[in-house]
């Protein structure tokens, strides 16, 4: 075999009956048949296919495996709206200290006071950094907070006897935002850009009105720009009653130097995952808070962390508020991603105020400069900034003159890239801007990781210029090349069969 | 894939549909234009029979690998037929797009929509 | 500069005249003055990793964690040894830090992993297709419930036992609000979901039967029976199940379940004080484009080789938009892969070893407490790997005392199951000895006789 087919071996395929890796604690208790502990026709009888594989070997797959994976650590990787930021593996170690990790999440709160303090701390600083004063830490991830912050609105029209049907958002918004709208059981609409890239302040006019239950926004948005009327917009959604929605996934661009409750928002939901540094995971695991402001805490999830004074002047209880009767409910299992809480909140601590204001200030500097100079040269000439204005800690460039001059597209372009060893920006999104990159370098890069990405940029299109084809069949170096995505969808093939 | 073709003798919807008008009934299909634009379709899924569709209106959806487009009725009707070979070869659509890849066949309930509906020549003039 | 940033006042510099600004300050112009802050938030200063590790470990000195005190807390997360390979795997930085595989050519060890995942999870439950996860069990739930009201063409009604965890229970209420659902509940007799309860509930109305096996007091229920009504009406069959029990008893997709979910903490994963872990999701083959989350499937590059993609991408939010099968993006990639490896470190023989060892030594728990003075079984049904007890004292009374013995003896069942205030849920696993079994026993023996209530 090749050793590129051994490469792609899968667990099942190393597997040898007799092979195993686990050894089990000996019973130490009687061993009678499980058929006389359950009954027959509720037992199982061939046991799952599981690989038969030592431990050895496990590893060794794995490894490999791993090292078919681009990743942060090892290179720039500028996505727009994910943040990838540098994760703190100190934010590891303090996550796996066994007071976290072996807790139980049943364990009785005057035994956790630890865990307890800690997301109380957490929260406060979300909600110091949001400017908005309560604070739910348990939706899972961006989408679960959104879901959360639609739940949230619908239960705030409720207990005022209304009842409606919209939710507004821009055209350039995540996709997340109108799955959530559904989810929660609106309809969505969505709201035009204008030529300077924010709200078009006309067609949201137009489409305000008191069937409208809330306006989901981010801001920055995901062209990477800071929409200077958004104090109208609040006004203007307020006025018809409806809330105000923050998509945290640009918290980046202005934590410590502006508040999305100051600026109107009611809800907010962070990204734990962009924004405080929790690492990817190839997928997550990641974290959504919620902060939202006075009049939607009365509809917070249960149970939400709080904090009462200790009698006898001795120091704080933290406990678990399942006393709310306007909230919500749960939105999940226990007390939410713990884990995730303590590396953010170790990142915070790390950071400080300052930090974190320098973190969002250094973010912006970076974006600004990349885009300043992808604006010179081929890249200036062939992928123009969608709005040309500084933006915040992302901007949006077109591929649409590149396509059209040389007959390259977005999409190989950012294959190409892949050879150069950079992971390629957002492609294809937002809609608004035909053949888009979106790109966000985050702070925690050099100005030399900067430079040698604008650098394979133009040697890129040097090359496009005289053999566009070579982008078109890029990439050559990686693990794979292009793969074949209309076989796997039309023919889907999504485990192994044994 | 084939070369461009738009065949005179259907009638186009701006919304890159075709219909095929046989007296009462009516065949619909989307454009050589539409399909070249969705990219390889990967998955089609038909209407049930019985259903009514309204012209300018979506009845179904193609997808390929990175999309969804809806597919518009330019006439409205009752589906009487649908072409059950899409579902295991939805890449008639793509290969044949006024033959084998017929989406639906529609008894029509206003004929006369079939005036708004432009020929080959005007639908390729707007394709620009 | 902060610890991880590197711009110096010469990168600055020259950064800033790249751009063609005097200062940072005219880039954040555009944000209005009056929403610009004076001053950073108020918030603890940055500290040095070394205090910070301080501040940490003091937080989690003042928690008793399952190294301090014997546990046997269950309720859907449980105290199982994670090898060390899961760790030594999930650090590395290759499956800790990407992004979630949107480029396949540089993902390949991401997708494989998760393709690997999906072949494991479909052959723990016995349907054919699995997700690569999503947040966790209780939501899951939710998950399924939309994926019914779409897959029924509608139907808004959802029959829901008792049994399911009330994490789950309670999530559901909670999304249903946004579906404009109903559910109603089928109560439980002698521990198991009460047959006649719910086949009566269950009408054409109905979109989706949920039960949990073993449910949340333990008990293993008869699905293949139950889940007759669901197919009767052509409302889907959808079970929660522990994974830790699918190598001994008979998985969902053999009992007629259209779709098998849950908790996978149990594989892999840490407590963490409750995440993250992830839920898996599996279902038949008619489901498949209705299936929320990430599915990795198999292809080939151009030149032919083996590799692994995001299959199915047009149900998702990133292209589906408001008609998507879900709204989820970020996952638990990371959670699932711990898994993967916890699973291939059990292996075929050790997985259904451990599911025997489970419930051997959850029948000699249940022998030994059941012999108690003062306990009882809650309910006569088998089980698995938790029991349900009734103390003949309060049992918040009985937790403090097993506490100063070094015990969590258990979760109470009195806040969710009123009709059991005076239940105890005890949970085995594969680190709770022997001996450990014998310590609760005396333990419980000795609260209950210290704090019963006399007459």
């Amino acid at each position: 075999m090749s050793r590129q087919e051994e490469a792609v071996l899968t667990i099942f395929e190393r597997s040898k009956p007799g092979r195993r890796a686990a050894v089990l604690p000996e019973a130490e208790v009687p061993e009678p048949p499980l058929e006389e502990l359950i009954p027959a026709n509720l037992l199982r009888g061939e046991p799952p296919r599981l690989p038969e594989v030592a431990e050895p070997e496990i590893v060794r797959h794995y490894n490999r495996l791993s090292r078919r994976n681009f990743d942060l650590d090892t290179g720039f990787y500028p996505l727009g709206s994910c943040t990838m930021k540098h994760n703190p593996r100190l934010n590891e170690r303090v996550a796996a200290l066994p007071g976290h990790a072996r807790l139980h999440p049943a364990q009785e709160p005057k035994r956790a006071q630890g865990a307890l303090e800690m997301m109380w701390l957490l929260q406060e600083s979300l909600a110091e950094i949001c400017g908005l004063p309560h604070v739910s830490l348990q939706p899972s991830a961006g989408s679960h907070g959104e879901l959360a912050g639609l739940l949230l609105t619908r239960a705030f029209h409720a207990d005022r006897g209304e009842e409606r049907t919209k939710v507004l958002a821009p055209d350039t918004s995540h996709g997340t935002n109108p799955a959530s709208v559904t989810m929660a059981g609106y309809e969505i609409v969505k709201v035009e850009t204008d030529e300077r890239g924010g709200v078009d302040m006309d067609d949201l006019r137009a489409k305000v009105d008191d069937e409208v239950a809330c306006l989901m926004l981010t801001n920055p948005n995901t062209l990477g720009l800071f929409d200077e009327n958004i104090a109208e917009i609040a006004a203007l959604i307020h006025a018809a009653g409806g809330t105000l929605y923050y998509d945290g996934a640009n918290l980046n661009a202005v934590m410590g130097h502006s508040r999305p409750g100051d600026m109107g928002f009611d809800i907010v939901h962070v990204n734990l995952h962009k924004s405080f540094s929790q690492p990817h995971g190839g997928g997550g695991p990641g974290a959504g808070p919620i902060a939202v402001s006075e009049r939607i805490e009365p509809f917070l999830p249960r149970p939400h962390v709080v904090r009462g004074e200790g009698g006898n002047g001795s120091r704080a209880a933290y406990d678990l508020d399942f006393e709310r009767p306007k909230s919500i409910g749960r939105l999940r299992g226990f007390q939410g991603n713990f884990g995730v809480f303590v590396r953010s909140y170790a990142y915070i601590l790390s950071l400080g105020a300052d930090g974190l204001a320098e973190a969002s200030e250094t973010a912006v500097l970076n974006a600004n400069y990349l885009k300043a100079r992808l604006a010179e040269g081929r890249a200036g000439r062939h992928l123009p900034v969608a709005f040309d204005r500084h933006c915040m800690h992302e901007f949006v460039l077109s591929g649409k003159p590149m396509k059209k001059e040389l007959g390259v597209a977005t999409l190989d372009l950012a294959k190409r890239l892949l050879d150069f060893g950079f992971h390629p920006p957002t492609v294809y999104f937002p809609l608004l801007v035909e053949e888009a990159l979106m790109i966000e370098p985050t702070e925690t890069e050099t100005k030399e990781s900067l430079d040698a990405f604008a650098a394979a940029i133009d040697q890129i299109l040097a090359e496009a210029e005289e053999h566009p084809e070579k982008a078109k069949q890029a990439p050559y170096t990686t693990p794979v090349r292009r793969l074949d995505e209309v076989k796997a969808t039309r023919r889907p093939v999504v485990r192994q069969p044994l | 894939m084939a070369d461009a073709s738009y065949p005179e003798q259907l009638l186009y919807h701006p919304d890159h549909d075709w219909a095929e008008i046989d007296g009462a009934l009516a065949t619909f299909g989307i454009t050589w234009y539409a399909q070249d634009s969705l990219g390889e379709v990967v998955f089609y899924e038909p209407p049930e029979l019985g259903t009514t569709v309204s012209k300018d209106s979506s009845y179904s959806e193609v997808e390929s690998v990175k999309a969804v487009s809806d597919v518009i009725a330019p006439l409205s009707g009752e589906i009487v037929e649908v072409n059950e070979a899409l579902a295991d070869a939805p890449e008639k659509i793509n290969e044949d797009p006024y033959g084998e890849g017929w989406l639906v066949k529609v008894r029509l309930s206003a004929p006369a929509e079939a005036e708004d509906l432009l020929s080959a020549a005007d639908y390729v003039a707007l394709l620009g | 500069m902060t610890r991880y940033t590197s711009a110096t006042p010469e990168d600055r510099a020259e950064m800033l005249a790249a751009i063609g600004v005097e200062s940072t300050a005219e880039l954040f112009a555009q944000i209005p003055a009056p929403l610009r802050l004076e001053e950073p938030p108020a918030l603890p200063g940055g500290m040095s990793e070394a205090g910070v590790y301080e501040r940490l470990a003091e937080l989690a000195a003042r928690n008793v964690d399952c190294e301090r005190q014997v546990c046997f807390l269950g309720a859907g997360m449980y105290d199982h040894y994670v090898p060390a390979i899961v760790d030594a795997i999930t650090q590395r930085s290759e499956f800790l830090t990407p992004y979630t595989p949107y480029q396949p050519e540089i993902s390949q060890g991401g997708l494989q992993a998760m393709f690997e995942f999906q072949t494991m999870m479909s052959e723990l439950t016995g349907l054919p297709v699995s997700n690569a996860g999503l947040y966790e069990g209780p939501s899951s739930v939710a998950s399924a419930a939309y994926l019914a009201i779409g897959a029924t063409k509608g139907r808004r009604r959802f029959v829901v036992s008792r049994g399911l965890h009330p994490h789950s229970r309670e999530t559901l209420a909670t999304y249903c609000e946004g579906f404009d659902a109903a559910i109603e509940e089928v109560g439980l007799d002698d521990g198991a979901t009460d047959p006649g309860a719910l086949a009566t509930a269950v009408d054409g109305e109905t979109a989706a039967v949920f039960l949990q096996s073993p449910n949340f007091l333990g008990a293993i229920e008869d699905v293949e029976a139950l889940g007759a009504a669901a197919r009767e009406h052509g409302a889907l069959l959808v079970v929660a199940v522990d994974p830790m029990t699918l190598g001994v008893l008979k998985p969902p997709g053999e009992c007629g379940a259209d779709i098998a979910l849950g908790e996978g903490q149990p594989l892999g994963n840490r407590l963490d004080f409750g995440g993250p872990s992830f839920g898996f999701f599996c279902g038949s083959e008619a489901l498949i484009r209705r299936m929320p989350g990430r599915i990795a499937g198999e292809t080939d590059d151009v030149d032919g080789r083996r590799g692994f993609v995001l299959a199915l991408q047009t149900r998702e939010q990133h292209i589906r938009r408001e008609k998507a099968t879900h709204n989820i993006c970020t996952a638990q990639a990371l959670n699932a892969l711990a898994a993967t490896i916890h699973l291939a470190w059990l292996g075929r023989e050790g997985f259904r070893e451990l599911g025997e060892l489970l419930v051997r030594r959850t029948a000699y728990a249940r022998e030994r407490l059941a012999a108690v003075e003062g306990v009882e079984l809650l309910h006569g049904a088998p089980v698995a790997r938790e029991l349900a007890l009734r103390l003949a004292a309060p049992v918040d009374r009985v937790l403090d005392r097993c506490a100063e013995r070094g015990i969590a003896a258990g979760y109470p069942l009195g806040r969710e199951y009123p009709e059991h205030e005076d239940g105890l849920l005890v949970a085995i696993t594969e680190r709770r000895t022997k001996a450990q079994i014998d310590a609760l026993a005396d333990a419980l023996g000795a609260a209950v006789a210290a704090e019963a209530v006399t007459v």
